[in-house]
């Protein structure tokens, strides 16, 4: 154990890897937080298309799901890593080619759960808007989606934990990402034990933070 | 966009075989860590039953550590971490036999057992306890009744989490490539690398594992309704990751 190469290149994996600042773009929380807003929103789309009445809307939706949940997300990078700068005729940075291929992909998990958290908001909820006279959008903006979005938040949360750690799998088309960071450290230092053994420890801290949170929202919320 | 289709390289030339080592690589990897998986996911919920403190925080210890992190870091763990601090003739051993293969093994079966664990015990703690007392009350011993009452709804509880939790094994076994273990994703890349028709190799490697799931999940879709308790909601597959 030679825990001087953790301190010695400290500044390299937590401000570079980590945060993203540095010579390199990159950055694991960099590439997470938006791809864990973007993923949200287009889940909001994919999840409500989910429960379109009209099959023109519902049936794309629900291809939609069923493809990227059985294919791999490593599969799902490289497509967007060929497709990308062929479509748009242009060399595309790695953390644009990321960053779609993880908004892509987690909007169809996330459209389940957003699916789940409104199918269970109970329905005599609609009827009593409707009969109290809201219209269709207003019953879903007033009435179902904020109990529905409470409902969801903890597997929100727990699908956000998730999409925290997949951004590891960046690093594979050579995103500077903590991972990648921990890669470069080793290629010059050679100490592969405790670099991978610090970087699952600061993966961990931060997973670890947030589901203990998911937890306490979940007693905090109670079951709806 | 102006990209030359060309679907023929798939069958021509090695790409087939290519393909079709890859798949099954992918399958024996997928095997092998899903047995290791399921085996350290009972050790773990056992464990976790403990009367003995120091048992339990192992096995909690395990669960939260190994999930909690990510699979890309585990496989570089256990290939180039472990490896070195093996006594001399493991290390040979290991190296003279695929390294690359058993350090994903590990990789994906120690990950997946902590989720596993996690599929088992949310199984388990779904019984309500007056079951239990309800068997015991209608005169059966306490092993009777975990044997004919508990553990074959706990079974088929678990049927649809166990599923989605394969498929995500089977699924992650792709983060091997990064190992350069052969599995299919890595073959689909090679063809990639030796024809340049990145879109008809990403197509054909793109198709199988959707095969592969859409077969597996449908397979046991229809396990879970042959073997659905009545009067109980089931169905749906459950989360990822």
């Amino acid at each position: 154990m030679d825990l001087g190469v953790i301190w010695r290149n400290l500044p390299f994996l937590l401000v570079q890897g980590f945060l993203g600042f540095g010579t390199f773009v990159g950055g694991t929380l960099r590439l997470a937080i938006p791809a864990i807003v973007l993923g949200f929103l287009l889940g909001i789309f994919i999840g409500l298309g989910r429960l379109a009445p009209q099959a023109w809307i519902r049936l794309p939706a629900t291809l939609y799901v069923e493809f990227f949940r059985g294919v791999p997300l490593v599969m799902v990078i490289f497509w967007m890593w060929f497709i990308m700068p062929m479509v748009l005729q242009t060399a595309i940075p790695e953390f644009g080619v990321a960053l779609v291929a993880f908004v892509v992909f987690e909007a169809a998990y996330l459209g389940e759960i957003v699916r789940a958290g409104i199918q269970s908001v109970p329905r005599g909820q609609v009827e009593a808007a409707t009969a109290v006279g809201l219209t269709g959008p207003q019953t879903m903006r007033h009435v179902v989606l904020p109990q529905a979005l409470k409902n969801m938040i903890p597997s929100l949360v727990t699908q956000f934990i998730v999409l925290f750690k997949d951004t590891s799998l960046a690093s594979i088309i050579g995103f500077m990402d903590l991972t990648k960071a921990a890669q470069v450290v080793n290629n010059r230092e050679i100490r592969p034990f405790e670099l991978y053994l610090f970087i699952a420890v600061v993966y961990w801290i931060c997973t670890y933070s947030m589901s203990r949170y998911a937890r306490s929202l979940e007693h905090r919320l109670g079951p709806a | 966009m102006s990209y030359q289709f060309n679907w023929s390289v798939l069958w021509s030339g090695q790409s087939g075989q290519w393909l079709l080592s890859g798949l099954l690589l992918t399958l024996e990897l997928s095997a092998a860590a899903w047995l290791l998986a399921v085996t350290l996911g009972i050790a773990a919920g056992a464990l976790r039953t403990m009367p003995w403190k120091p048992l339990r925080a192992l096995a909690t210890f395990y669960v939260e550590f190994f999930r909690n992190v990510p699979l890309l870091v585990w496989m570089f763990f256990w290939y180039f971490g472990v490896p070195p601090l093996l006594p001399r003739g493991a290390q040979d051993w290991v190296f003279a036999h695929g390294l690359e293969l058993w350090a994903a093994v590990c990789a994906l079966g120690v990950y997946s057992g902590a989720r596993f664990s996690e599929v088992l015990r949310s199984g388990i703690q779904s019984i309500p306890r007056t079951l239990l007392e309800a068997s015991v009350a209608s005169g059966l011993t306490v092993t009777q009744a975990y044997r004919y009452v508990l553990l074959p709804i706990a079974l088929r509880i678990i049927i649809p989490p166990a599923t989605s939790e394969s498929l995500n094994l089977l699924k992650n076994s792709s983060v091997a490539l990064t190992i350069s273990v052969a599995e299919l994703t890595f073959q689909t890349r090679q063809i990639e690398t030796y024809t340049a028709k990145a879109i008809e190799a990403l197509t054909a490697g793109t198709l199988i594992y959707l095969v592969l799931c859409v077969t597996v999940a449908s397979l046991m879709g229809w396990v879970e309704r042959r073997t659905a308790i009545p009067g109980l909601i089931t169905g749906g597959r459950g989360k990822r990751g």
